[in-house]
């Protein structure tokens, strides 16, 4: 056992039995982040305090929702909406966070794509956000579902039914998945188990793990510049902070996250106490009735763009059947993303207005999102259709020519 | 000096092999909470009374918490192998769930249209246009007299699921 001396205060005493001093360094203090980067890089620490408010606002719901299907749907627009004192604005402030945080991390996401912060050596970290993304879409289809609303409901009714789609098993999966030959009272438990418990703590390990894939690569910067962090901060410790390329974390860097962050919750809160409309959709406050459809069904903002590139191919092709060209695209869509650091075959790090072919490939992708969201909330009739089939050709077709691309940048630069 | 060895290696797979009966054990069982309860297998006759029913407007019924269409059809509406022919009416039986992805779609004039992807199906549920991948499913019945059960493989149902499938 170590050898433990009389401690003179609180802080020493836990130095001594949990080395605080050297993971303070570790986490905080010398823990290096470059100098050259803009506000888009604070998206991480305004990620983990949403995830926060998810969480604490979600254990004050949990206390008063009632996982049944005859009872949620007045545990939620009764009891918690009327009855609990500010129950509306946690309710409000879940909600709204749900649908914020799917904005932010799109934003990070694309900061990372522009700035090419997923390649050589960074693989690990963009992959574990991808898988991050991939849970957190999860959680908010099953936390969507609890409220037992009619949206909720015929959500959770198409969401399962893609899992028909699966060769051979397709239907007993599905019947499997639901716990019923319908979506029932057996498919809300189980999701509102995931949504509360599963889910969330897999979230947890990824965004250790997240944070832990940037030790030994370090954060990206604007230029892409490729910084020896050992040598740049050895000239901080030495007192040349001046010259050095990086600050630490804490106390210097955080302080501009935290004045990002002030901004973000200020916007929050305006939109938590002055537009939460816009996270809860109408047609969700009828609840939910398994013998109507409402007239047209569509699922949240974030989810819209790769709802459209399902639904865009809407004719058979040969003697393949649109529904499973549709399913294959949607399957596509979600998991090319975690493929991107191997799609991109340019050898350099390096911002996107540095590689030509590139930067027009990715405010074309940008394009090509944005119209595939704003045309999968409109109803999928006479030319929507078309377009909705050519912007998800285009989606599709992007990813394919970007291994091309890229090369093509990087012989130009003679690299 | 290999004795023990051997008696290390036998002790390190004795224990994968529990480990792994386990873990298969485990899994079933697993797999096996996620199935429908007996209860809800067990749910599921449902009869209707055909006799009622007016020409050219379908009804919905609730069978295992799906709705089916009952559509008797009108002269105009053209015959099909699928039809339950009844003296001298023809009705089309079907699941009310798109064969897309499950909405329910709507009727509208002389077509079943499905609000969610824009699928089509005509009076005899056969897909017309959009993304759905076969016409309407078929729900097991019998017919006695007027009668419809719905959850029981009758003669009358077997003919027409044969039917479409060739
Ligand atoms: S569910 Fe009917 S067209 Fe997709």
């Amino acid at each position: 056992m170590a050898k433990f001396t009389k401690a003179n205060s609180v802080g020493e005493w836990l130095d001594q039995r949990l080395n605080t001093t050297a993971l303070n360094k570790v986490l905080m203090t010398e823990y290096w982040i470059p100098k050259d980067i803009n506000f888009l890089w604070a998206m991480g620490v305004l990620l983990a305090t949403t995830f926060g408010i998810l969480v604490i606002s979600g254990l004050f719901l949990m206390m008063y929702y009632k996982p049944d299907v005859n009872l949620a749907f007045d545990s939620v627009n009764y009891t918690i909406m009327q009855e609990v004192a500010y129950g509306w604005l946690f309710r409000h402030m879940h909600g709204v966070a749900a649908s914020v945080v799917f904005l932010i991390i799109y934003i990070h996401m694309f900061t990372g794509i522009y700035y090419g912060s997923y390649k050589q050596g960074r693989e690990m970290i963009w992959i574990s956000g991808m898988l991050l993304f991939m849970t957190f879409s999860a959680a908010g289809f099953s936390g969507y579902m609890l409220p037992w609303g009619q949206m909720s409901y015929w959500a959770a009714m198409v969401i399962t039914n893609l899992f028909g789609g699966v060769p051979i098993i397709g239907d007993a999966l599905v019947v499997w998945i639901r716990g019923d030959f319908n979506v029932a009272d057996a498919t809300l438990t189980r999701f509102f188990m995931l949504h509360v418990f599963l889910l969330p703590i897999v979230i947890m390990g990824l965004i250790g793990l997240h944070f832990y894939t940037l030790r030994i690569p370090h954060v990206n910067n604007q230029s892409s510049e490729d910084i020896d962090f050992d040598a740049e901060a050895e000239k901080y410790l030495s007192g040349n902070k001046k010259e050095s390329k990086v600050i630490p974390f804490w106390p210097i860097f955080i302080s501009k996250d935290l004045a990002v962050l002030g901004i973000f919750l200020i916007f929050y809160f305006y939109l938590v106490f002055f537009h939460y409309n816009f996270a809860m959709d109408p047609v969700n406050f009828d609840p939910a009735d398994n013998m109507v459809t409402p007239a047209h069904i569509y699922p949240e903002w974030y989810f819209l763009w790769s709802y459209e590139v399902l639904r865009g191919f809407f004719f058979d092709v040969g003697p393949i059947k649109a529904f499973d060209i549709g399913l294959a695209a949607f399957g596509f869509a979600n998991a090319i993303f975690l493929l991107l650091p191997f799609l991109d075959r340019d050898p350099a790090v390096l911002p996107a207005y540095k590689r030509p072919g590139f930067n027009v490939w990715f405010w074309i992708l940008m394009v090509d999102l944005i119209v595939l969201t704003v045309y999968g909330k409109l109803p999928p009739t006479g030319i929507n259709a078309w377009v909705g089939f050519v912007s998800a050709m285009l989606f599709i077709i992007l990813f394919l020519v970007l291994p091309i691309i890229t090369k093509a940048d990087a012989k130009k630069r003679g690299a | 000096m290999s004795n023990d060895t051997n008696r290390r290696d036998f002790l390190g797979y004795t224990f994968a092999a529990v480990a792994a009966v386990g873990g298969a054990a485990s899994l079933v069982g697993m797999k096996k909470v996620w199935d429908p309860l007996p209860s809800v297998l067990a749910g599921g006759f449902t009869k209707v009374d055909l006799s009622g029913i007016k020409a050219g407007e379908p009804s919905t019924i609730m069978w295992r918490g799906k709705p089916i269409f009952v559509l008797k059809k009108t002269a105009e509406m053209e015959n099909s192998d699928r039809d339950l022919v009844i003296g001298n009416d023809r009705f089309t039986i079907a699941i009310g769930l798109c064969t897309h992805l499950g909405c329910i779609p709507a009727w509208k004039k002389s077509m079943w249209k499905c609000a969610c992807h824009g699928g089509e199906f005509d009076a005899s549920g056969k897909q017309v246009f959009g993304p759905p991948p076969r016409p309407l499913d078929l729900p097991p019945f019998s017919v006695s007299g007027n009668t419809l059960t719905l959850g029981e493989e009758g003669p009358e149902y077997k003919k027409i699921a044969s039917a479409m499938k060739a």
